[in-house]
């Protein structure tokens, strides 16, 4: 206490909430038991391994297929909730139309149906005889048991992301800006160009990277519609179960630390550029 | 090339917010709007600039129509009350940005842009913060971007909401006669609202007084300040002392008050209320008066008194403190007035959006 009140020029600064000792106690216990534990026993588990052998089941063909599945379809699906969401983002907030608040509320059903319900049900519209199946089947395109389908059931559980992570920007967003550039000559896909998209850009890549990262872990909706062929449709954490149920506990945690790294490292990146990008925006 | 206006009406749901505005602004000058909060300034001035339409009414600039354009199409520059700069990008990409946005072909190059954003940073003071995000800056530096972004595109009209709203007193005072200078080098018709009296008298060639969604008085400066045309104008300015007093032959007559100082004006006998500034009454000392000092508060330099006759009528004036010396509570006192303006008792008000003729020999430059 003597250093800091020394070393901040004297006088301790006031705070405005009493209570803080206690509060940044319990996060951090909470924190620490519900989400760095867990995390850290996993990663001692992945040590325990040994780099020759880690790197010996990581690239094993059928841990390879999977990943490689797991990633391209999840970045799939992130391409498509990025423009879906932005756009449901858009027209919740900048329009009113009847039924908008029942629409505002669907947007919540991925995240609160059992993502099992949600496999089965997309499965059951895709197959050959369900509704869409019955439309794309005879274009040639089938859905069901191929990586479309993993995207597909990856892109429903995460497009809430996207939407509640830009819609409260889009709604603070202060007209006055788009008003000034359309008065600056600008045409309407310039001001949503050169104004309002700068302006949601860094939620909208935090949104999009979580999307990622959840779809990264999508386990209940895929497994059901993706078919889970080894080395063809076979996801990652559905290999990291079979390891389990196989008792290889360390092929288990290679595959599932991988997962993990791809996840934070993509996360470590969206903030960094999240906090490049607003470094000189807060306001004084 | 001027801007007219007629006719102009708007209204949000059941509230009409402009009432037939008519008024129409030659080239080059600077027109103040000045009037109470909620009076329809800030709805007039976006109508204008074509983020607003009205419901009816006519709105033209150089004999054509404005109504049919949109907001990018009519050259204009708007600053707004609360600056509105874009927070993503430096002072630099502010002031460039309505050149960035021009089609490919009307666009100057990169280095062209870069001269006159140049240019315009030397002009508003601000070359050193080129650089700056819109956060890093004080609100004076901020406004003066804003007005740098609304000129860089060589607006035929100038439109300003407040401007200076939400600055200190003495950064007001400053950019207040900067904004004269640069109107007056721009060449712009330049519209500003304001709800600071001294702000419009000090700053505009003409001063447009609006209540209520209506005009109320258009005049220079000194005109309307001297000869408010409505008794919503004359409360407005000052002219917060009201007495009913008595017409006869052009002359007003009250018990009590020597209102030999007005002029003569053309009013019909009977009825009338005189409306005064409390600056322009002087309360002198004379035994048989009906008016009785009740109160001498200072505020400084000024004598704030009191007086009040036997009905109770209470009369406020303004002296300066050396010429109030002679005077003492409970002395009897007649009131001497100045100046002020009369209406007739009952005269519909605020129905006459009055222009009124500027008749001074010696115009302003
Ligand atoms: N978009 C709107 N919807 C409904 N009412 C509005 C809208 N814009 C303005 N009004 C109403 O119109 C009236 C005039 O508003 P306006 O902003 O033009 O006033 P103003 O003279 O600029 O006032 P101030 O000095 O406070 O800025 C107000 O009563 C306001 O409530
Ligand atoms: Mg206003």
């Amino acid at each position: 206490m003597m250093a800091m009140a020394v070393a901040s020029g004297g006088g301790r600064q006031r705070r405005v909430l009493p209570g803080f000792g206690l509060t940044m106690g319990l996060t951090l216990t909470y924190v620490g038991i519900v989400v760095l534990l867990p995390v850290i026993a996993l990663a001692l588990k992945g040590a325990e391994i040994g780099p020759v052998r880690f790197w010996d089941i990581v690239t094993a063909p059928r841990t390879l297929a999977a990943l490689r599945l797991t990633v391209t379809a999840a970045a799939l699906a992130t391409v498509f909730n990025a423009f879906y969401g932005l756009l449901m983002a858009w027209i919740l907030v900048r329009y009113r139309f009847p039924g908008r608040r029942l629409l505002d509320a669907m947007m919540d059903i991925p995240f609160a149906l059992p993502t099992a319900v949600a496999g089965l049900a997309l499965t059951a519209l895709f197959s050959e005889n369900g509704w869409y199946g019955q439309v794309l089947a005879p274009a040639g395109i089938s859905v069901v048991y191929t990586i479309w389908g993993v995207a597909v059931a990856m892109s429903f559980t995460s497009i809430p992301f996207v939407v509640r992570t830009v819609q409260p920007i889009l709604e603070d967003l202060d007209t006055s800006q788009e008003e000034a550039a359309r008065t600056l000559g600008a045409t309407p896909f310039q001001v949503f160009s050169k104004v309002i998209f700068p302006a949601i850009l860094p939620s909208f890549l935090v949104g999009a990277t979580i999307a990622f990262a959840r779809s990264l872990g999508e386990f209940g909706a895929v497994i059901f519609i993706a078919g889970n062929l080894p080395m063809k449709t076979e996801i990652a954490s559905l290999l990291a179960v079979i390891r389990l149920e196989e008792y290889d506990y360390n092929g288990a945690a290679a595959i599932a630390l991988t997962l993990v790294a791809i996840a934070m490292a993509l996360l470590v990146l969206s903030n960094w550029l999240q906090s490049r990008l607003t470094r000189r925006r807060v306001p004084a | 090339m001027s801007l007219a206006i007629s006719h102009l009406a708007r209204r949000f749901g059941a509230t009409e917010v402009l009432r037939g505005i008519e008024l129409e602004v030659p080239q080059g000058e600077l027109i103040a709007l000045l009037g109470p909060s909620g009076s329809g300034k800030t709805t007039l001035l976006r109508i204008i600039a074509g983020l607003d339409w009205p419901d009816a009414g006519r709105l033209s600039f150089d004999g054509t129509d404005w109504l049919a354009k949109s907001a990018a199409e009519r050259r204009i520059g708007f600053v707004f009350q609360h600056y509105a700069l874009f927070p993503h990008m430096t002072m630099r990409d502010n002031i460039a940005f309505g050149l960035t946005v021009l089609p490919r072909a009307e666009r100057p190059g990169k280095t062209q842009i870069a001269a006159v954003v140049d240019g315009l940073l030397q002009f508003l003071q601000i070359g050193g913060l080129a650089d700056r995000y819109p956060a890093e800056l004080s609100g004076g530096q901020r406004q003066r971007v804003a007005l740098g972004r609304a000129m860089a595109t060589q607006p035929r009209v100038l439109l300003l909401d407040e401007p200076f709203g939400a600055l200190d007193a003495q950064v007001r005072r400053d950019l207040r006669r900067w904004l004269r200078g640069v109107h007056d080098s721009a060449g712009t018709t330049t519209i500003f609202v304001t709800h600071d009296q001294e702000e419009a008298f000090e700053l505009a060639d003409r001063v447009v007084v609006m209540n209520g969604g209506i005009i109320e008085q258009i005049g220079h400066p000194d005109q309307i300040y001297d000869h408010p045309a409505t008794p919503f104008v004359a409360r407005f300015l000052g002219l917060t002392v009201e007495l009913p007093v008595t017409m006869h032959t052009g002359r007003a007559c009250a018990a009590g008050l020597d209102l030999t100082g007005l002029p003569r004006r053309a009013i019909a006998d009977g009825a009338a209320t005189l409306f005064l500034r409390p600056a322009d009454i002087r309360p002198v000392p004379e035994a048989t008066a009906p008016f009785h000092v009740t109160e001498i508060a200072s505020t400084g330099a000024l004598l704030r008194i009191v007086a009040q006759d036997a009905a109770g009528c209470r009369i406020e004036s303004e002296v300066p403190r050396r010429d109030g010396r002679d005077l003492a509570v409970g002395q009897a006192v007649s009131l001497r007035a100045a100046a002020g303006q009369i209406f007739p008792t009952g005269a519909p008000i605020g129905a006459v959006p009055a222009e009124t003729p500027y008749t001074l020999k010696e115009a302003r430059p």
